[in-house]
Order: structure tokens, then C-alpha cells, then sequence
């Protein structure tokens, strides 16, 4: 079944149309990536998928249910978002205990103390940070918790705006083995906003590479990692990253 | 050792609960606030004054409204601490039972102004567009308008007396804690940790509520505090003009009011409520500075 369809989408930001005709289909238990330079706007797909940027046409459908603009609670049950930075994405003033109550209380579910805990477990926090604030975590913590906070609700659909390019390498691994381990306990439907083609290869299963607000290729994975790419902006890209030659 | 005990539990990095994550909080901001001298003495200073005003008929040495024509106009000493007024009241015992009427008039206006602009300065700046038009269009009507003078016309037509004047005051304060509240909205309006709720299904009654108005207190707090000096102030000059309380009730600016007829020869009369509300007013101003010190969100988010 498709978990993600979006056909020819064009958003845009009041006078300004970022996208132009994007298309993709997301199978469910599939990660797809969207990759390309800042300003491609691969993020601004996310965001019209989660409903932060209202203001589009064309097709978006989330497991064959057409998406409506706006956000309703219903939606959050199915689709959720992890942010980029993990500094700006928990409120300052509240606890990892309070930041997971809230969703739950939205949602209307009950044992709250037995979910938190389990989700807890389920991202590799120990329970003694529940009661912390996010000013007493690392960043890696951080982002823990707010893949936690995107859990709790149990969705189907996860969308990452480039979820690790805020820490550290050695932390930016932990986030995205957690995420892998996630994705194959959980079966969930990863749709991933990055520029970091390594990433791609590890946590992804398809890709699409954006500029300009186009899609310019939609290929596999495999693809990515023999160096098949076929568009030559794309090749381009794939060079740039690649480790230089010593 | 029970308190070396308390100390570590509320300092503790891994805290067991909700209750002991909240006072681990407040005491760190305490332990702060404690090392900042000035701000020690303005909280010393006000809660003197809610200790007065608490235990006015304990401290005051005679009746505050009990006339005494023989023994008016007496300088201060031991039996009159601060003199005594026209009629012969013991001026000592004025401005301690003044202290329950200025005390009042601070909480009412700060429990009306301040919860009324937080709400309307926040929804507008959360909500935008025209709501945000409409309500900032109303907060700005009132504050192009003098406060003082806009006061007096409300007790003018409300009728003079300490109930109306406090009314005037909160009718003329709420303004300014609008745009504040508004001006912070704005800077976390787009901010992930909302996204991240309205995402979750979260109305807009809960993030303003929930998540934006905790974040504007703490800036609001310090702003009401500063502000308390000139509440009273405004206070006084309603009754310095006799549209404040009335007599025989013992308000600072009203007394001020009658003893400027003889300021020249018995100068205890206006001086010592003068007195009083100029140490009340920088002890609000001292403690509003340390509190700004401790709480402003701009000073880094260390609590």
C-alpha cells in the first residue's frame, strides 16, 4: 500500500511558489529521502504534508485519505514530524515528563505514566531524565525526546527535517541507528529531508534529489550507492559529498 | 542534616517527580535571587510593608481615625512617633493602616491589569491577522492616551473613592503589559515547540494558555513589579487631588494632600507619608530589578 502520495504539488509562501510539480509515492514501511541544497525546497514539502505551509495544490494523500490544508488531531495520530534543531524543538519552560503528557492529553489516551515510561525506554532514555528540562540535556538527548514526543502518539508516518544535521557525528550515529531500529520494530514510513547522501544510503530505501523545487530524479538507494545516478546535477551532488581521494 | 538533605533534593540533577522537577526549579532561581543585594533589600522592604499592613492593629500605637483637636499638629516624639495631623491624629498610626489601603490597591490593579493584558497581548500576537489588528488597535487607543489624565477621567465619572480609583488604574496599566505580552508571542510564535504542538492536534487555546503565556510571565512579573512604583504613585496623586480615598480613610497621598497647607511649619505632616511611599516605591523597584536579573528569559535560560 502507498503511505505517502503526492502528485504535482505546488506550494507556496503568499507571492512566492517554492515547488513546482513535485510527485513522489511512498510505499508504506519505506523511507524515502529528499535530498538537494539548501533552498531546494525539500523542507517546504514536509511542511505541506504536516500542514505548516497551507498554501498548495495538487494531491497529497496519506494511505489513499486526502490531506486536508490545515492540521487536525485526527491527522497527528497518523503523521508525524521530528524537527531539525533540537534546541528550538522543546519548550524551554516544560519537562521531558510534561513535553510527552501533552500529546497524550490532545490524543485523549489514558495511562500516561506507563506510555511515557515505555517510550522512554523505546528512544534509550533513562527514566532519570524524565523530570529534567531540556536545558539540563544534550542535544542528542534532545532530539530523543523529540522523537519520543513524535512516537507517543504511535503514527504510522514519521517526517525528519534533517534530524541529525544539528549534532555532533559521533551522536549524529546514535540518532539514526535509533531511527533504523524504530522504523523495523515500529514499521513505520519514513519521509527524510536531507543533504547528507551517507544518510541516505544508510537509513533509505529510495530517493528523490530536488533543485529549484523540482524533482530532478527519483531513484533507488542501490542506485545511489554504485554511483548510478542520471541526472547530472545529481552526480554532481553525489561527488561533492563523497570523501576526497587521499 | 536534614537540611544538607533538603538541599541535595532540590538541587538534584535526576529529579524522582513532577513536584520535586517544579521546586528544584523555584529554589534555583532563589539561590540566585539571594546573591543580589539590592533586589534583598527591596523584598525586605515589601514584605515589611505586607507585615505592617497585616499587623496594623498591632503596630500602630493608636487609633488611626481617632480625633484629637488638643493634640493636633504635635512635632514627632516618643508618644507621637511621627506627629500628629490637623485633627490631632497620631500620623505613626496613619501610615501603618495606610499600608493595608496601598498593599490593596498594588494587588487589585496588578491581579486585574496584568492576567487581562498577558491574555489579550498573546492571543493577538498568536493569532494574527485581524484579531490581532482589532485588539492591538483598542491597546493603542488607551495607551496614546495620558495614564494619569485618562485615570482621572474614569474616577471622574465612576465618582470618587479608593474602589473606582483602583479600577481607573487597572483600566489605564493593562495596555502596556499587552504589547509586552504581544512582542514576546511574536518571538516564539514560530518556534519548532509550537509547530511541534499544532502538530500534535493542539488548539489554539492551549498553545497561547499552555505553552506561550508560561513563557511570557516571567517577563511580566518583572514588568508588573517595576510598574508597582508607579501604581502607587498614580494612586497617591488620585488622592493628592482628592479623587483617590476619601476621608477619613488614612491613604499616603491623601495625607500628603492636607498636610501641604502647612508644610512650611509642621513639615512631619506631608514628609513622613511621603516617606513611606517613596521606600515602598524603590523597594518594589529593587526587587523588580532583581527578579529581571533571576527570571528574564533574555538573560539566558539557566533556570
Amino acid at each position: 500500500m502507498t503511505a505517502i502520495h503526492i502528485d504535482n504539488l505546488d506550494v507556496s509562501y503568499g507571492e512566492t511558489q517554492i515547488t513546482h510539480g513535485v510527485s513522489i509515492d511512498v510505499e508504506e514501511g519505506g523511507s524515502f529521502a529528499l535530498v538537494g541544497e539548501s533552498g531546494s525546497g525539500k523542507s517546504t514539502v514536509l511542511k505541506a504534508i504536516a500542514g505548516l505551509a497551507p498554501e498548495w495544490r495538487g494531491t497529497i494523500e496519506i494511505f489513499g485519505r486526502p490531506r486536508s490544508h490545515g492540521i487536525d488531531p485526527d491527522f497527528a495520530r497518523t503523521c508525524q514530524m521530528v524537527f531539525q534543531d533540537p534546541y528550538g524543538s522543546l519548550h524551554p519552560r516544560k519537562t521531558v515528563d510534561a513535553t510527552l503528557m501533552e500529546p497524550l492529553n490532545i490524543q485523549g489516551l489514558s495511562d500516561h505514566n506507563e506510555r511515557i515510561a515505555a517510550i522512554l525506554k523505546d528512544v534509550g532514555l533513562d527514566n532519570r531524565f524524565r523530570f529534567r528540562y531540556p536545558h539540563q540535556l544534550s542535544g542528542g538527548q534532545r532530539q530523543r525526546v523529540a522523537i519520543a514526543r513524535a512516537l507517543i502518539v504511535e503514527p504510522k508516518v514519521l517526517l525528519l527535517d534533517e534530524p541529525t544535521s544539528a549534532l555532533d557525528v559521533s551522536v549524529q550515529a546514535e540518532i539514526l541507528n535509533l531511527l533504523k531500529r524504530l522504523r523495523r520494530e515500529r514499521g513505520l514510513t519514513y519521509l527524510m529531508v536531507t543533504h547528507n547522501l551517507p544518510i541516505v544510503s544508510f537509513l533509505c530505501d529510495r530517493l528523490a534529489v530536488m533543485r529549484g523545487g523540482r524533482i530532478v530524479e527519483t531513484a533507488g538507494a542501490e542506485n545511489l550507492k554504485q554511483g548510478h545516478l542520471q541526472n547530472e546535477y545529481s552526480r554532481e551532488l553525489l561527488a561533492l559529498s563523497a570523501p576526497p581521494a587521499v | 542534616m536534614a537540611f544538607t538533605d533538603m538541599r541535595s533534593w532540590l538541587l538534584d540533577e535526576s529529579p524522582a517527580s513532577r513536584s520535586q522537577a517544579r521546586w528544584g526549579r523555584i529554589f534555583r532561581i532563589s539561590l540566585a535571587f539571594r546573591s543580589n543585594t539590592l533586589a534583598m533589600v527591596g523584598l525586605v522592604i515589601v514584605l515589611a510593608l505586607i507585615a505592617m499592613a497585616a499587623f496594623a492593629p498591632w503596630i500602630a500605637t493608636h487609633d488611626p481615625i481617632a480625633q484629637d483637636t488638643y493634640a493636633r499638629l504635635r512635632p514627632p516624639s516618643a508618644a507621637n512617633w511621627m506627629g500628629t495631623d490637623e485633627l490631632g491624629r497620631d500620623i505613626w498610626s496613619r501610615v501603618v493602616f495606610g499600608a493595608r489601603i496601598t498593599l490593596a490597591i498594588v494587588i487589585l490593579v496588578a491581579a486585574l491589569a496584568a492576567p487581562a493584558g498577558l491574555l489579550i497581548g498573546a492571543t493577538a500576537g498568536y493569532l494574527g491577522g485581524w484579531v490581532d489588528r482589532v485588539l492591538m488597535g483598542i491597546t493603542d487607543i488607551f495607551l496614546s492616551m495620558p495614564k494619569l489624565i485618562l485615570a482621572l477621567a474614569l474616577v471622574a465619572a465612576l465618582g470618587p473613592g479608593i474602589e473606582n480609583a483602583i479600577l481607573a488604574i487597572a483600566v489605564t496599566s493593562w495596555p502596556s503589559y499587552a504589547r509586552i505580552a504581544r512582542a514576546e508571542t511574536l518571538t516564539f510564535k514560530n518556534a519548532d515547540f509550537i509547530a511541534a504542538s499544532r502538530l500534535q492536534g493542539a488548539s489554539s487555546w492551549r498553545i497561547v494558555v499552555g505553552h506561550i503565556l508560561p513563557l511570557c510571565t516571567s517577563s511580566m512579573i518583572v514588568r508588573v513589579t517595576l510598574d508597582m512604583a508607579g501604581i502607587i504613585l498614580t494612586a497617591a496623586g488620585l488622592g493628592f487631588i482628592g479623587l483617590g480615598a476619601q476621608p477619613p480613610l488614612p491613604e499616603w497621598g491623601a495625607m500628603i494632600a492636607r498636610g501641604r497647607t502647612f508644610i512650611l511649619d509642621q513639615w512631619w505632616v506631608a514628609t513622613m507619608p511621603g516617606f513611606a511611599i517613596i521606600t515602598v516605591s524603590l523597594g518594589f523597584c529593587f526587587l523588580g530589578d532583581g527578579l529581571r536579573d533571576v527570571l528574564d528569559p533574555k538573560s539566558g535560560e539557566k533556570h
